[in-house]
């Protein structure tokens, strides 16, 4: 049971709320009564994930809300967003299940700066392991609550009271109930919470564990839920923006006279950002091909296929991630020794929703609607840009059309509220695919090298893995290698950037560099040996959690041992992210005469601790499968200079139907232990399991990602 | 320069008249002028498919077909599909089997399973993959996808 001095009364605080949204006393004016639970988010995961110049440091207040209505309804607040990750369901499970309310009774809103606590953003799969403890300790304080006051209602003693499905009942006279809006009802009463509660026993779990379906299907089939794009304002104008041709033009004049021409359009100039916008839109597109405008052009000498020698050559700082043992001694120790460079390339996120976003001011507010990962990021980025007073900037977030990473930035947001503000009427921007591919951050190239010895009984002595640009995520050897350096290279502080547009997260950063290039390395080192690469694997491996999944997916895989390559095209690769640990399996098909590979099966074991939702974090680890199936066969942004060469979906080819294989996952078994993430993991080794399959197949090894037709014939070739 | 002229068609079931330029794109008039923003736009040059729609039963990308293209014609979009508040059998089989993440593509693939299960309402496997190669999903829901369409054949028993 749940002690009330773990938590004090908030008594008429004229506190405002410091996440910038409304105080607290206009919450219950907005929500009429019931109960309101305030709490801190504890877990410092929810900051960590922040990239540099996002962090903001979190309010000192207590400014996260779960609100129990009048009608029992139960409503939690989060500034994480949805964007098919599922959190909209599994979180309202997790409250459910600390509440002992009927899980369809439970609201999750999401991503309103103004209603919801302060979060940095939604990425790093910090939803259900950063967020959803502090959501349930704030529902278990909530129930203590309820208890307390259905003691009172029912006059018996907290110890004698069970709490199921949103009503009060009396063990020892099962006809003395209250339910919880009885309980509410005409209530206004606040609690906040100093320490964290004790949440429920995972014996205790009505809804967690359990295989819920996505809550928002039925909007969705039906074209109801809405997204940015499909807001609609009185007044409301679409708007074009003048895009320079290249990363690094410069627009030196512009002739805007055709445009004005254009039937209901209106040209805004504000410097160098030039718009057209008009209540039609497709008349905005008519008209911003009008504008001649002229760039100067300093760009770097630097295209797709250059960029390797390009980044090697780099003025990189060198970050030693861990150092173990002796590479000397390594050296000495191994009987064989292989060297490998990895390339990896840049990467687009191509979510099917553009970067959208409505801005409208009223008065001195200005509210934005808009497809972002972070609400509270685009909210920071108006008043920095624009001069906006915090307080006067609502960011509302709806369903967002997948994000991958690449809504972490949120320019168009920017863009629609200067527009707004800078002709007074609502504005919406929605990016052309063309202007998505363009401005994108996309996933970094990067090269990897890796020297790595073994000794005559297949132990690997040697590991000094160097790897540029792409980060430390995943960088770091899962096995055990007496001797081991892991140095990553990246820009110096301060420096200008290497690359020649911008870059950021991508699905899992970096790990499918990392990790394709370890895996890679792995299979090479097993084939060398002569030892069954699984065996290989489980013979350098302590990490219990990795040698776990590799055994469970060997055991769905119905992996029979086999030397590689042996010509069955059959690959395995692991590796950890987010917390949790994942392994494939893979078997695919290669036409040695196209280089064409056909995946017909992957399996997948994974370890996430607590699986909150099985269904939604069985869709996740299958997104991640097929995903994965793009960086690891075609997709590849090709450019020159800044100039972006592959705009569309014709050029930057993401999966399809037909590549999809059968796919068999197995979520293990850990209830017992903290949840991790579940929307990135199985993403890390889909190259690498599938290139260790090609290799199977046909002996051929590939060093580069995507692995095309042509790369592979010409691998099979060097055979 | 007023070139809008008067384009009449049936919607989602009901006879409509618009006064509009013919050579608006029908994915912006259902948006813009009807309000009907189930139909998706992803990319405007008909390479995704999140805007299908169906043109007298058959999957059309709607971004590339001008309004005055549908002059009496039938269109159907996401808003028309279910009948009295009971989804269609294939918007039923994407909920049964979670066939979806982010929900961004699935007005358009929806619309293009019925408007494959119209054409084919007994098709294999294969026939599927074939009919939805061309309707882009990001989140990597396809598997889902094609089960859903499996089962929404099945239970249609080909019919309608």
């Amino acid at each position: 049971m749940r002690k009330s001095e773990i938590a004090k009364d908030f008594v008429e605080s004229t506190q405002e709320n410091s996440g910038s949204g409304i105080n607290r006393r206009d919450f219950f004016r907005l929500l009429g009564g019931g109960i309101l639970i305030l709490f801190q988010p504890w877990n410092i995961l929810d900051v960590n994930a922040l990239p540099a110049e996002q962090q903001r440091s979190l309010p000192k207040d207590y400014n996260a809300f779960l609100h129990i209505a009048e009608d029992g309804t139960v409503t939690c607040y989060t500034g994480k967003i949805e964007m098919g990750q599922g959190i909209i369901t599994s979180l309202a499970m997790e409250m459910a299940d600390e509440l002992n309310v009927p899980f369809e009774k439970v609201k999750v809103v999401l991503g309103d700066t103004e209603l919801c606590p302060y979060d940095g953003g939604t990425w790093g799969s910090m939803s259900t392991r950063g967020f959803g403890p502090n959501m349930r300790a704030a529902a278990a304080e909530a129930r203590g609550v309820l208890l307390e006051l259905g003691a009172a209602q029912l006059g018996v003693p907290v110890s004698q009271l069970e709490a199921k499905d949103g009503i009060i009942t009396d063990t020892k006279n099962p006809k003395n109930t209250v339910t919880y809006a009885q309980l509410t009802k005409g209530k206004k009463i606040e609690k906040f919470l100093d320490v964290k509660p004790p949440v429920e026993d995972f014996t205790k779990f009505t809804y967690i564990g359990k295989p819920y379906k996505h809550v928002d299907a039925q909007l969705k089939v039906t074209g109801q839920a809405k997204y940015t794009g499909d807001f609609k304002l009185p007044g409301m104008v679409f708007a074009r923006i003048l895009r320079p041709p290249s990363h690094g033009a410069k627009l030196t004049s512009a002739d805007v006279s055709g445009a004005e021409k254009v039937e209901g359009v209106k040209v805004i100039r504000d410097g160098d950002f030039i718009a057209v916008v008009s209540e039609n839109h497709e008349k905005t597109d008519e008209a911003i091909k009008k504008i001649k405008a002229d760039y100067s052009f300093d760009e770097m000498k630097v295209n797709d296929k250059t960029i390797f020698d390009w980044l090697l050559k780099s003025d990189a700082a060198a970050n030693v991630v861990r150092s173990a043992g002796d590479l000397e001694e390594g050296r000495k120790l191994s009987d064989t020794i292989i060297e490998s460079e990895y390339h990896d390339v840049y990467l687009a996120h191509a979510p099917i929703e553009t970067h959208s976003a409505l801005a409208t001011i009223e008065g001195d507010k200005l509210t934005v609607w808009a497809s972002t990962q972070s609400p509270f990021g685009l909210q920071g980025g108006i008043v920095r840009e624009l001069g906006f007073p915090m307080d006067k900037v609502r960011v509302i977030t709806p369903f967002v059309g997948g994000g991958f990473g690449g809504k972490g930035v949120y320019e168009q947001g920017i863009e629609a509220a200067k527009l707004a503000k800078l002709i007074g009427k609502p504005v919406m921007v929605v990016r052309t695919r063309d202007e998505e591919f363009f401005y994108d951050n996309f996933h970094t190239a990067a090269v990897t090298k890796i020297t790595s010895g073994i000794d005559k009984t297949g132990m690997i002595k040697l590991w000094d893995y160097n790897v540029y640009y792409a980060g430390t995520r995943g960088a770091e050897t899962i096995y055990d290698v007496p001797n081991a350096k892991t140095t990553s290279y990246s820009g110096k502080r301060n420096a200008p950037s290497v690359h020649p547009f911008n870059t950021g997260a991508w699905r899992a950063p970096n790990n499918n560099t990392n990790t394709f290039a370890r895996e890679s390395q792995i299979d090479i080192m097993a084939s060398k040996a002569g030892i069954d690469p699984l065996e290989f694997r489980l013979k350098n491996l302590k990490d219990e959690k990795m040698i776990a999944c590799l055994k469970a997916v060997a055991d769905k895989f119905g992996y029979v041992p086999g030397k590689t390559p042996g010509g069955r095209g059959i690959g395995v690769a692991c590796g950890s992210d987010a917390g949790t640990w994942v392994a494939h399996m893979a078997e695919v098909k290669v036409d040695k005469s196209t280089g064409k590979v056909q995946v017909v099966r992957i399996a997948c074991a994974q370890d996430m601790g607590l699986c909150v939702n099985p269904e939604g974090a069985l869709i996740q680890m299958e997104g991640c499968i097929t995903m994965g199936l793009g960086y690891t066969f075609t997709e590849e942004v090709l450019f020159e200079g800044g100039n972006i060469l592959t705009r569309g979906f014709d050029s930057y080819e993401i999966p399809r139907f037909s590549w999809v294989p059968k796919i068999d996952c197995v979520i293990l078994d850990r209830k017992d232990k903290a949840p991790q993430g579940g929307g990135e993991p199985a993403i890390i080794a889909i190259g690498a399991v599938v290139s260790n399959a090609i290799h199977d197949a046909t002996g051929a090894r590939l060093f580069r990602t995507p692995l095309t037709p042509e790369r592979v014939l010409d691998a099979i070739r060097k055979t | 320069m007023n070139m809008e002229k008067k384009i009449s068609f049936v919607l989602n079931g009901k006879k409509t008249e618009l006064l509009i330029d013919p050579t608006t794109s029908l994915l912006w008039a259902l948006r813009n002028q009807l309000g009907l923003t189930g139909t998706k736009f992803g990319c405007g040059m008909g390479f995704c498919g999140a805007c299908t729609v169906l043109i007298d039963n058959e999957a059309v990308r709607s971004c590339s077909l001008p309004v005055g293209d549908v002059a009496g014609k039938k269109v159907i979009t996401i808003e028309g599909l279910a009948k009295n508040g009971k989804l269609h059998p294939v918007q039923q089989a994407f909920v049964d089997h979670d066939a979806l993440q982010c929900g961004f593509c699935t007005p358009g693939m929806v619309m293009n399973a019925v408007g494959l299960l119209n054409k084919n309402p007994k098709p294999t496997r294969q026939d599927i993959i074939n009919g939805m190669e061309d309707n882009l999903c990001r989140c990597g829901a396809h598997i889902r996808i094609i089960q859903a369409v499996e089962t929404a054949a099945a239970e249609m028993k080909g019919g309608k």
